[in-house]
């Protein structure tokens, strides 16, 4: 009977720690998607960046820096992948994305071009074979909870990361003056102009928060596996149906989604396999929107237009 | 002093001409109106003193700067507030949220001065709701008073009284009177409402077909005369 209540926590466990790698993943996409309207395919790769930065910051420390210190490599990395996919991101948005507004189905295609564009520039510089990123010492290792069932450090480690992205984010989008601008820009361009917004501005730093946000994601992935040119390509289905089911616009729609389906995949996954539990969950995601086409949490307002 | 001069203004919606050759002053501390029928370039005179529509070949002097090439933002940030025909009230955000957007041309962007609520007290006690949950005649006083509190220097207002219950109107027309007896602000006010109009303007330009047909001081002209050009 123990055995048994342990695989189901070790179940619960993993379909959360799915969930919160999904709902990093999409934090990003929620703003860009989800108030830019900005359908960004390339989205999958700015993670790749992310973790190809975290890469680069530990060869740094392997070859230049005293091996003693070599495990705080990776609190340098999860900044540093933060601004790099940013920048990068922002050189996406003044050059491309900034012609795209309003345009969603152009916006598709041309960020589709950019993601294969990004792929072959990493297979360029990192080699198409995938490369390892070797995890701190402190994160190895888990939280020991019965005899035979040990939570890894690792997973627990990238939810707290989870927690706190979303914390900051939210406290970045409703308690601040920055935060309070972008809405009001995503809600009605000209009238935010009207009041004096720069929102070429607006744009450009809304879009380097979200692409920077993927680069956070893409960092946590290196914990869980190597790394490779495609890293992205894995995730941005899944990372699209977590913005599109939890509804559109809102943060707490993209936790609520994220949890759904990662949960959805371990527990189907468990009592079928693993392309049958796949399909179970889009099965149950495309059912759903056809009762609720808005998703979970639809924004509701007595102005008609939105 | 003028605080604005428009010279030669053409504006154009893609490739159709919609004003031609337009010229308008208005005087510091002066409420000035712009009268019309529908579609005759009202609301296309007051995007274009926003820079929202093109005006090839014009000059807008605001306060000595000519601004006919500046971007949107760049003419708020001169001191130019803008109440647009459907209010624009920015639905999702709380009713005091809005207001703090009013103070984005200004340097603080959280100090909210509270005299606004004595203006219109009826804001007060909805701050926290919703913008988009208002009924039209809430939205159009939170959108003035959005637009009061940078204290601008030039206040346009396009049909204040469109579809507003007559009440709310008279709290309107006393607001705009307060503000010009206090005489720190001018005012450039599209209207169709000529009773409302000769309540609060010193000076009207009545527009037809794009262009300029009748202007004068509000006191000096028959009100018949004026309804006259503006009837259908």
């Amino acid at each position: 009977m123990i055995g048994n209540m342990e695989t189901y926590v070790l179940q619960i466990f993993n379909g959360i720690s799915v969930s919160s790698i999904l709902m990093l993943a999409a934090l990003g996409l929620a703003i860009i998607f989800g108030l830019m309207k900005i359908i960004n395919m390339a989205h999958g790769e700015l993670i790749m960046i992310g973790a190809y930065v975290t890469f680069v910051t530990q060869n740094i420390f392997l070859s230049y820096v005293d091996k003693n210190l070599f495990d705080i490599y990776f609190l340098l990395a999860l900044p540093a992948a933060f601004i790099v996919t940013a920048f990068i991101g922002y050189l996406l948005e003044i050059t491309i994305v900034r012609h795209l507004y309003g345009r969603p189905l152009d916006s598709l295609l041309a960020t589709w071009g950019v993601s294969l564009v990004l792929q072959q520039l990493a297979r360029s510089i990192f080699g198409a074979p995938n490369v390892d990123v070797r995890s701190p010492q402190w994160l190895n290792g888990g939280m020991i909870i019965f005899s035979n069932l040990q939570l890894p450090y690792k997973r627990l480690f990238i939810m707290l990361l989870v927690v706190l992205c979303i914390g900051g984010v939210y406290y970045f989008l409703y308690k601040t003056t920055g935060g309070r601008r972008i809405r009001a820009v995503m809600q009605n361009r000209t009238m935010a102009q009207s009041l004096g917004i720069n929102t070429r501005k607006v744009d450009a730093m809304t879009f380097a928060i979200g692409s920077g946000l993927a680069g956070i994601a893409g960092c946590a992935l290196t914990l869980l596996g190597s790394i490779g040119p495609t890293l992205g390509t894995n995730y941005i289905i899944d990372t699209f149906m977590v913005v599109v089911l939890g509804g559109v616009g809102t943060i707490i729609g993209t936790v609520v989604g994220a949890g759904i389906i990662g949960l959805g995949n371990t527990i189907f996954e468990f009592f079928t396999d693993a392309s049958l539990g796949k399909v179970l969950v889009f099965t149950v995601v495309i059912l759903f929107l056809q009762w609720r086409p808005q998703g979970f949490f639809t924004i509701k307002s007595r102005s008609l237009d939105e | 002093m003028n605080v604005l001069d428009v010279i030669g203004l053409n504006a154009y919606y893609g490739d159709s001409i919609i004003l031609k050759n337009i010229n308008l002053s208005i005087k510091q501390g002066q409420v000035v109106c712009l009268l019309g029928r529908n579609g005759v370039g009202k609301t296309t005179f007051l995007k274009s003193i926003m820079g929202l529509v093109k005006t090839p070949n014009s000059s807008i002097m605001f306060d000595g700067t000519e601004i006919a090439k500046m971007p949107t933002y760049s003419r708020a940030l001169q001191g130019i507030s803008y109440v647009p025909q459907g209010r624009d009230i920015f639905p999702q955000l709380s009713v005091y949220e809005n207001l703090l957007l009013g103070l984005e041309r200004t340097k603080n962007k959280s100090a909210l001065n509270e005299s606004i609520y004595e203006l219109f007290p009826v804001l007060k006690t909805m701050l926290k709701r919703k913008g988009g949950d208002l009924s039209g005649g809430q939205q159009q006083q939170l959108a003035i008073a959005r637009a009061l509190v940078s204290n601008p220097k030039l206040l346009l207002l396009d049909e204040p009284t469109e579809g507003i219950q007559p009440s709310v109107i008279q709290e309107i027309a006393r607001v705009i009177k307060k503000l010009k007896n206090k005489g720190n602000i001018t005012m450039l006010i599209v209207e169709q409402y000529l009773e409302f109009v000769l309540g609060v303007a010193d000076y009207f330009y009545v527009l037809d077909k794009g262009c300029i047909v009748m202007e004068g001081a509000t006191k000096d002209n028959e009100p018949q005369q004026i309804q006259a050009k503006i009837a259908i």
